[in-house]
C-alpha cells in the first residue's frame, strides 16, 4: 500500500517506529497533488517548500529523540479560509486575492505546534457563501469520484482533497452543513464540533455565530486526532467554550455500551431520495446489529430551520463583509478610471440639466466603496448581503432577523427535547448525492435546500459528523449524519469508529485516471 | 412680525467620555494620545480578517464607577451591538456599542449655580452606555488635491455615552450640567477630559415649547456638533434658540412635521450651519454582536464599585462648609478646582485653624496664581506647610495683609522659609511702645488731623496711617489705627 493510501493514525504509527519520515511522507502527498489535482482543483495554494521544512524539522527532532506533536510529521490542508500567517490567504474571492495575513489562525497555529505539516490551501465557495464550490472566484473543484460533479461545498476543496488521497488531514469550516455535505458527497468523514470548541480567531467570519471549524478525514479516528489537536478554550476568541478539551485520540476506539439512537422523522420525508433513504437505513441496521436502540423522534421546527438560516447568516454576513470597502485593504477599483467616470457623469448631467441626477451623483468615496465591492465579490456573496443588509433594516428588523432569533431558540429546544430521549439523532447527510457542476447554479433555492439536514445543527449550536455509509447506483458516495447534545463529539467520534469497524464504505478510493 | 411669544428652551446633551484605560476596548493596544499615526493599532483595531474582540474588563469597570457616581442603574445583564455604518476611519464597517441593553440607565446629576441665575435642580439621565471610538480622518485639501489621511490610533479607544434627559432649561444650566459631570469624572479619575485632545466630546440636542394662543407647540429637535469647549456649547444654545424661534415664526414647523436636523457650530464666525448628513447614516441595522459574549454582572460587583468610590464633588461642597463654615461660593470655588485643592485647602486648615482665611488665601491668591501661570496644583511652589506658617505670621500680627501679599509673591520665586524672607524684606513685629510712640509723634505734628478726628471724622486717621507706614513699614495698620483713636479719645 502507498503512503498515501494509509490513514493519518497509521502513518503515525510508520512515523515514529522511524520506518518512514515525515518528508517522504510529505512528498508522496505533494507528488499526488502534482498529479491528481490538475483534475480535482481541490488546492488553491500549495506550499511545497515550507511544508518540506516543516516536515524535516519533525524528522530531525523525532531522530535526536526530541519531543514531537501529537500530528508528528503528518500532512494537513487547510481552508483557504483560515489565516496562514505570511502565506496569501483569499476566501476564494477577488477581493483578498492578495491578502497575506500577519498572524495565524489559533487553529493553525496549534496544527503546527502538534506538527501538522501545513501542504497548502484548500478552493472553497467564496467567503464559504454556497454548497458546491461553485461560487468560488478563483478555480473550479470537482468531485473526485465523477469529476463532472461538484463536491459539494462550501469546503469543498478540503473533502475532495482527502478522498482523492492529497491530504490525510483537512480542515474544514461549517456554518450550515459546509463540512458536512461535502463530507457526504466525497465520500470522507467530516466533523462539525460543538459551536466553541473550536477557537475562530482568525477564522474569516462570514456568519459568527454559526461559524464553526471541524476536522476532515477518511475515517473517524483521523478526525479524532485532528479535533484533538485544534479544540480548546482560546482566550482570543470570547465565544469559545471555557471547558476542557478530551483526548479525542484516546477515547475514540472504546465502543458505546446500550447506544440509543434516534430517527427524525423530519429527515424521512418528501426531497429525501429514495436510493439515500435506503442507504441511511440499511445503516441505521448496521447500528442495530452493534446493539444500539433505534426510536423515532422529532423536531418539529426544522421545517424552518432554512428559513432561519437564510436570516441570521446572512445578517450577519452583511456586516461582516462591510469591512471589504477597498479603504484598508483588499480589491479597489481603478480611482483613475473611477474619477474620470464620476467627472463624466457630472457633466452630463449639467448639461442636460438634470437637477436631480446631479443631486444624486455619488461622491467619489461612496462611488470608490460601491464599485469596489461590485469588482471583488461574487454574484452569491452579493445576493446575500443584500439579503442580511435588508433583514436588519429598520422596519424589517423585528419581522426577519427578531423572529428567526426566536425561531432559533425553539429549534434549539427541539434537540433539548429529543437528547432526552436518545443519545444520537441519525439520518441522511443530504436529501441526494453529488449532483453535476452547474445543475443548480440558476436556482439558488434549491442550492439553498441542500441544507436542509444540516442547518439545524449549526442554529442549535451543536455538533454534527457525516461518515460514508454507502453508494448510489450512479457510484456516487453517501452520507450519514450523527448529531449529539452540545460538547459530546466523544460520543459522534465513537459511533462514527464502531461503524466503521463494522463496514469499509471510508476505506473505499475513486480512481482517477 | 408679530409680537413676541414665551417660549421655554428645552435641552438634551450626549457627551462622549474616553475612559482612561491604558489600552483600548477590544484589543490590546495603548489608548496614549499624540503619537505619530497607526503606530497604536492591530489586527483587531485594524479590523484584518479574522481578528476577533477581546472585552477589556477595566474600561467596563471604569465605565461601572461612573454609573454608579451618576446614581444610575446598572442591570445584571448588559450585550454588545453593532452599529453598521460605512466610513474611511471606521475599517470593520460597523462600531461595537450597546443598543437595547445598555450597561447603566436611569441616574441624576445635581446642578446649581452659587451666582444664582438658575434653580438647583437634578437634570435626569437617560443611560450610559459603552462603546468603541472611531478612527480620525484628515482631510488634506492642499494643492488642489482631496486626498483623506487616516489615523486609526484612536480606533477602538472606549468610549462611554452620557445621555441626558432634555432636563435642561437654559444654555447656562447645560453649562452647569457639562462642568459638574466633568468634575465628577475627573474626581473618579475615570477620564482626563481634555476637550482638545477629544476626550471629552459634547452633542445638543434643542427645541423650544412655545406659548401661543392655541396651546403649547414644540419646535423640530435641532441636534448641534462641532463644540470644542463648554464656552462654545454655551454660545451654540445662545444662538440656536432664538434663530429657532424665528424660523418657526417663518415657516410654522413643528416637531413630528419637520425631522430632526444636525447642524454644526461655526466657531469663527458664531453661527450653527446645517450639517450634510453622512451618506445612509439613518439606518444602523443594530444587532448583537455575535462575536462577544454578554456580560454579566453581580449584586456584589455592584456593591463593591460603590463601596470604593471616594467622595464626589457636591458631598465634598457641603462638607467643606459645614466643617469649616465656609460660602457655598468658597466651597464651589475650592471644589471646582479638582480633588488636589481639595486637599491643598484642607492641609491648610489643618494647620492654621481658621477655614474662612485659608479659603481667601486659596482663591484670591493661590488660584490666581494657577490661572497666571498656567499650572496645576501639583506644581504650585508654596506648599501647604510655607503658606500656613505665612498666615499664622498674619493671625500674631506680626505682619498686615497687604505686606503678606508681598511675602507671598516673594515666596513663589525661592524656597526660603517665611521666618527668612520676612527677615530678607525687613519685616518684624513692631512692639506696642514703638507704635505708641511713633502715634503721639503724629499727632503731636498733625493737630488738624486731631482737631478733625475730635469733630468724629474717623476716616482722617487715614493719612497718619499712611505717614506712619513711610516711617516704618512694619507697622500693623490696624494697631496703629486703633491706638490714635484711644489716644485722641483720651485728649
Ligand atoms: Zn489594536
Amino acid at each position: 500500500m502507498s503512503l498515501i493510501q494509509l490513514t493519518a493514525t497509521d502513518l503515525l504509527k510508520k512515523l515514529s517506529a522511524g520506518e518512514v519520515t515525515s518528508v517522504e511522507v510529505t512528498q508522496a502527498f505533494l507528488d499526488q497533488i502534482e498529479s491528481a489535482d490538475k483534475q480535482v482543483g481541490a488546492f488553491l495554494s500549495v506550499t511545497k517548500d515550507s511544508a518540506l521544512e516543516q516536515a524535516a524539522d519533525v524528522d530531525s527532532r523525532r531522530k535526536a529523540g526530541k519531543p514531537v506533536g501529537l500530528l508528528g510529521g503528518v500532512p494537513v490542508a487547510i481552508k483557504d479560509l483560515l489565516c496562514t500567517k505570511g502565506q496569501v490567504t483569499t476566501c476564494a474571492s477577488k477581493m483578498l486575492e492578495n491578502f497575506i495575513p500577519p498572524y495565524d489562525a489559533t487553529v493553525v497555529r496549534k496544527i503546527r505546534e502538534a506538527d501538522g505539516v501545513l501542504i497548502g490551501k484548500t478552493n472553497m465557495d467564496e467567503f464559504a457563501m454556497g454548497g458546491s464550490t461553485e461560487n468560488s472566484a478563483l478555480g473550479k473543484t470537482s468531485n473526485p469520484w465523477n469529476l463532472d460533479c461538484v463536491p459539494g461545498g462550501s469546503s469543498g476543496g478540503a473533502a475532495a482533497c482527502v478522498a482523492a488521497s492529497m491530504a490525510p488531514l483537512s480542515i474544514g469550516t461549517d456554518t450550515g452543513g459546509s463540512i458536512r455535505q461535502p463530507a457526504g458527497f466525497c465520500g470522507v468523514t467530516g466533523l462539525k464540533p460543538t459551536y466553541g470548541r473550536v477557537s475562530r480567531f482568525g477564522l474569516i467570519a462570514f456568519a459568527s455565530s454559526l461559524d464553526q471549524i471541524g476536522p476532515m478525514a477518511r475515517t473517524a479516528e483521523d478526525a479524532a486526532l485532528l479535533l484533538e489537536a485544534i479544540s480548546g478554550h482560546d482566550p482570543m476568541d470570547s465565544t469559545s467554550a471555557n471547558v476542557a478539551s478530551p483526548q479525542f485520540s484516546q477515547t475514540v476506539g472504546k465502543p458505546l455500551e446500550g447506544l440509543r439512537i434516534g430517527l427524525v422523522k423530519e429527515h424521512f420525508g418528501d426531497g429525501l431520495d429514495s436510493e439515500v433513504e435506503a442507504t441511511v437505513r440499511e445503516a441505521v441496521k448496521v447500528y442495530q446489529s452493534l446493539g444500539a436502540t433505534i426510536s423515532d423522534v422529532s423536531l418539529p421546527h426544522n421545517k424552518y430551520a432554512i428559513a432561519t438560516y437564510y436570516i441570521i447568516a446572512p445578517s450577519e454576513a452583511s456586516s461582516n463583509l462591510a469591512r471589504y470597502d477597498g479603504v484598508h485593504y483588499g480589491h479597489r477599483c481603478d480611482e483613475k478610471q473611477m474619477i474620470e467616470q464620476l467627472a463624466a457623469e457630472k457633466k452630463a448631467f449639467e448639461e442636460s440639466g438634470d437637477e436631480e441626477g446631479l443631486r444624486n451623483m455619488d461622491t467619489s468615496l461612496v462611488r470608490m466603496y460601491r464599485q469596489s465591492r461590485a469588482e471583488g465579490l461574487g454574484p452569491e456573496v452579493k445576493r446575500r448581503i443584500m439579503l442580511g443588509t435588508y433583514t436588519l433594516s429598520a422596519g424589517y428588523y423585528d419581522a426577519y432577523y427578531l423572529k428567526a432569533l426566536k425561531v432559533r431558540r425553539l429549534i434549539r429546544q427541539d434537540y433539548d427535547t429529543a437528547f432526552k430521549e436518545v443519545d444520537l439523532i441519525v439520518g441522511p447527510t443530504t436529501p441526494s448525492t453529488a449532483f453535476k457542476t452547474g445543475a443548480k447554479t440558476d436556482d439558488p433555492l434549491s442550492m439553498y435546500l441542500e441544507d436542509l439536514y444540516t442547518v439545524s445543527a449549526n442554529l442549535a449550536g451543536v455538533g454534527g459528523i457525516s461518515i460514508p455509509c454507502g453508494f448510489s447506483t450512479t457510484g456516487m458516495p453517501i452520507g450519514l449524519q450523527l448529531q449529539a447534545p452540545p460538547l459530546a463529539e466523544e460520543k459522534l467520534l465513537q459511533a462514527s469508529h464502531m461503524f466503521q469497524q463494522a463496514t469499509d464504505w471510508h476505506t473505499r478510493r475513486p480512481e482517477l485516471s | 412680525m408679530s409680537e413676541s411669544l414665551p417660549y421655554k428652551i428645552v435641552i438634551g446633551l450626549e457627551v462622549h467620555v474616553q475612559l482612561a484605560t491604558k489600552t483600548k476596548l477590544f484589543c490590546r493596544c495603548s489608548t496614549e494620545y499624540g503619537n505619530a499615526p497607526n503606530t497604536q493599532t492591530c489586527p483587531v483595531c485594524l479590523a484584518m480578517p479574522g481578528a476577533m474582540p477581546v472585552m477589556n474588563r477595566e474600561a467596563f469597570q471604569l465605565g461601572m464607577r461612573t454609573a454608579c457616581a451618576l446614581d444610575l442603574q446598572i442591570p445584571l445583564f448588559t450585550k454588545w451591538d453593532r452599529k453598521n455604518y460605512y466610513y474611511p476611519d471606521l475599517p470593520k464597517g460597523y462600531q461595537i456599542s450597546q443598543f437595547d441593553l445598555p450597561m447603566s440607565e436611569k441616574g441624576t446629576l445635581y446642578i446649581s449655580d452659587p451666582k444664582g441665575r438658575f434653580e438647583p435642580k437634578d437634570v435626569g439621565i437617560i443611560r450610559a452606555h459603552l462603546e468603541e471610538d472611531a478612527g480620525k480622518s484628515m482631510h488634506d485639501e492642499a494643492n488642489g488635491k482631496a486626498d483623506s489621511r487616516i489615523d486609526l490610533n484612536r480606533c477602538g479607544t472606549p468610549l462611554l455615552e452620557i445621555v441626558s434627559e432634555p432636563d435642561m432649561s437654559s444654555p447656562e444650566e447645560a453649562k452647569a450640567y457639562l462642568e459638574e459631570l466633568k468634575l465628577i469624572l475627573s474626581y473618579l479619575g475615570v477620564s482626563d477630559c481634555n476637550m482638545q485632545e477629544g476626550s471629552l466630546r459634547v452633542d445638543a440636542n434643542i427645541n423650544l415649547h412655545i406659548e401661543t394662543k392655541n396651546g403649547k407647540i414644540a419646535t423640530p429637535i435641532v441636534e448641534i456638533k462641532n463644540m470644542n469647549s463648554f464656552r462654545a456649547v454655551e454660545r451654540a444654545l445662545h444662538y440656536e434658540a432664538p434663530r429657532q424661534y424665528d424660523i418657526w415664526q417663518e415657516t410654522g414647523g413643528v416637531i413630528g412635521e419637520i425631522s430632526k436636523e444636525t447642524r454644526g457650530w461655526d466657531d469663527s464666525a458664531q453661527v450653527t450651519r446645517a450639517q450634510r448628513e453622512k451618506e445612509d447614516m439613518s439606518d444602523y441595522r443594530y444587532f448583537p454582536e455575535p462575536d462577544l459574549a454578554p456580560v454579566t454582572v453581580t449584586e456584589a460587583q455592584i456593591a463593591e464599585v460603590k463601596a470604593s468610590l471616594s467622595e464626589l464633588p457636591q458631598q465634598i461642597r457641603k462638607r467643606l462648609q459645614a466643617d469649616y463654615k465656609i460660602s457655598e461660593y468658597d466651597a464651589e470655588v475650592i471644589v471646582n478646582q479638582g480633588q488636589a485643592t481639595v486637599d491643598y485647602y484642607e492641609a491648610l486648615v489643618s494647620k492654621v485653624n481658621d477655614g474662612k482665611l485659608a479659603a481667601n488665601w486659596i482663591t484670591q491668591g493661590v488660584l490666581r496664581i494657577l490661572k497666571e501661570q498656567q499650572i496645576e496644583i501639583d506644581a504650585f511652589p508654596i506648599t501647604t506647610d510655607r503658606l500656613a506658617d505665612l498666615l499664622s505670621a498674619v493671625q500674631n500680627k506680626e505682619i498686615d495683609t497687604t505686606r503678606a501679599k508681598d511675602v507671598f509673591e516673594k515666596l513663589l520665586e525661592s524656597e526660603t522659609s517665611v521666618a527668612d524672607m520676612m527677615k530678607e524684606m525687613g519685616i518684624e513685629k513692631v512692639d506696642d511702645s514703638a507704635i505708641d510712640s511713633l502715634c503721639r509723634e503724629l499727632l503731636e505734628a498733625n493737630p488738624k488731623v486731631v482737631a478733625d478726628l475730635k469733630a468724629g471724622k474717623q476716616q482722617a486717621v487715614g493719612s497718619l496711617i499712611g505717614q506712619a507706614k513711610k516711617k516704618n513699614p512694619n507697622i500693623d495698620p490696624g494697631s496703629f489705627r486703633k491706638l490714635c483713636l484711644e489716644i485722641v479719645q483720651s485728649m
